[in-house]
């Protein structure tokens, strides 16, 4: 059962990290912005993993910033699904000059890098984390979107579809039952992947400081604060780095597990 | 006045190539007419032609009344009231003719629930009985299987289960048996002639094969590039082709005949 284990493999990593997020809104070892440690201590002590250049325990900046970690890969997924199965669908159903409208705009929009994307956007409201996850998640929609838009189109040229509409289906009958079931597996390994993305994103955007603002602790602001000091104190980089590589592993082996499970294509070789 | 009246029907692609040109037929209730020709003849169009289910681009012109509907130019929402109660189709490949994701009871149990109104165990009941009637072994088994799970035959066996859940006057059936191997092919003959006289449905059997059309229906109308070139009874057909055509069709089908009989009885 090669396929499972990657599956759990990536629950279990993405999982530790959510258990830390989730222990951290009940418990923290210092106060987020307590500052009376000394400066740029290295790991043991009274501090697990050291401090950073202001005297915070790292362990506590850590431990916040997984929140945020998690916070901008939830919410940016959950509005690139959003937006953009609905569009995807509304353009996958449209025609003429609108089905031509909408796919130049899509296309438009992918060719933008997300970042620059996010950019734009994060400079027009102000940076905070909602920004950054509204950011990213309407770059990201471009992307479902036009997935989502391919995938549909690709069911509904399927006899299965115009059989049940031979039998008096009506459309929105017919979505609900047998186009986002046909779509999901894709869909959910694409949004997966979107999500792992999404966390690097905002690590990204929070490193060039359009992130969450301070004393929100960012793994991606952790890594821009401790760049100065690596050499002396490679603590309060390596430690936001290793995790924020173990979170996005994490989801793309559970974005692979996924795709191994719910692939019809892969199930039926398995188990016929 | 016919079931299926079908009127200088003319279906042209975007950039204005005819695909069928002014055919004209019509099938009484009860009746049973085959569609006989070769890949592109245009008989597939002009079964989805019937129910309004022509791939978007394609232009109809011409007349064709289903049940007292006019079918060319109207909406989605008379169209969808008509599909289904006047007419169903049993399509050629029944590996893509069943939702992959979908439990076979489940896909069966749309029309019926549509159509007679029954749910929760009436419709169980309901759908293991539409699965006795196609003859398929272990209907429990069978209904709580996914389309890959079962094989070719079974598959277009729930295909025509399927459409004669939605109490159809006409069935259209299109090449149902091409896909099959030539054993399950006469069994599913035998069964879709068997259960369509039960019930005195009429039918248009769509077939490149004039063996095949003429064990289950008894007139014929042969189609080419899109026209119809010659119509009558298989017999007169057989006996008397007055195209070349028509003589070819029978022909091969004479000689596939007397192959057969070389290997004995069967």
């Amino acid at each position: 059962m090669k396929r499972s284990a990657t599956l759990w493999t990536g629950c279990v990593l993405a999982g530790l990290i959510a258990l830390v997020a989730l222990v951290s809104l009940f418990w923290l070892p210092y106060d987020a912005s307590d500052t009376s440690g000394t400066r740029l201590a290295g790991p043991g002590g009274s501090h697990l993993l050291g401090t950073d250049k202001l005297g915070r325990d790292l362990l506590t900046q850590l431990m916040t910033g997984s929140r945020i970690a998690l916070a901008a890969g939830l919410g940016s997924v959950a509005i690139a699904a959003l937006v953009g199965i609905t569009l995807g669908l509304v353009a996958a159903f449209a025609q003429g000059w609108f089905d031509d409208t909408v796919s130049a705009f899509l296309d438009i929009l992918i060719a933008f890098p997300t970042l620059l994307l996010a950019m734009l956007i994060v400079s027009a409201r102000s940076a905070t984390l909602t920004s950054a996850i509204i950011a990213i998640g309407l770059a990201q929609s471009a992307i479902v979107a036009r997935l989502t838009r391919i995938l549909v189109k690709r069911v509904l040229a399927q006899d299965y579809i115009t059989a049940s509409r031979t039998s008096g289906t009506s459309w929105p009958r017919i979505v609900g039952a047998h186009v986002l079931p046909n779509i999901w597996p894709t869909l959910a390994v694409n949004l997966a992947l979107q999500f792992g993305l999404a966390v690097l994103a905002e690590a990204s955007l929070s490193y060039l400081g359009l992130g969450a603002p301070p004393p929100n602790a960012s793994w991606g602001r952790m890594l821009q604060e401790a760049q100065a000091t690596f050499t002396t104190a490679p603590a309060g980089a390596l430690a936001p780095g290793i995790l924020l590589v173990l979170l996005v592993i994490g989801v793309n082996l559970v974005a692979d597990g996924l795709r191994d499970t719910l692939d019809p294509a892969r199930r039926r070789r398995t188990t016929a | 006045m016919s079931l299926l009246d079908v009127r200088d029907l003319t279906i042209r692609t975007s950039d204005g190539r005819a695909l069928v040109s002014d055919l004209t037929f019509s099938v009484d209730r009860g009746e049973r007419l085959g569609l006989i020709g070769e890949s592109g003849s245009g008989k597939s169009l002009t079964t989805l032609a019937t129910l309004g289910l022509l791939p978007d681009g394609m232009t109809t012109t011409g007349s064709v009344e289903l049940d007292g509907t006019q079918i060319v130019g109207a909406s989605e929402k008379s169209l969808v009231e008509v599909r289904g109660r006047a007419a169903a189709i049993v399509f050629q490949e029944p590996l893509t003719a069943l939702d992959p994701l979908m439990r076979v009871g489940r896909q069966l149990a749309e029309p019926l629930r549509r159509r007679r109104g029954l749910k929760g165990d009436a419709l169980r009941k309901a759908v293991a009985e539409a699965l006795e009637q196609v003859r398929l072994p272990e209907p429990g088994r069978i209904a709580r299987a996914f389309p890959h799970e079962i094989s070719g035959g079974q598959r277009q066996r729930v295909a025509l289960a399927m459409a004669l859940a939605c109490e159809p006057d006409l069935l259209i059936a299109d090449e149902p048996t091409t896909a099959l191997d030539v054993t399950v092919q006469s069994e599913m003959l035998v069964l879709l002639d068997t259960l369509v006289g039960e019930r005195g449905m009429a039918v248009l059997f769509v077939s490149h094969d004039l063996a095949v059309v003429s064990r289950v229906t008894d007139r014929v109308l042969v189609m080419k590039d899109g026209r119809a070139v010659e119509d009558g009874t298989v017999r007169d057909l057989v006996r008397a082709p007055r195209q070349p055509y028509t003589e070819a069709l029978v022909d091969s089908a004479r000689r596939l005949e007397s192959a057969l009989d070389l290997e004995g009885p069967r």
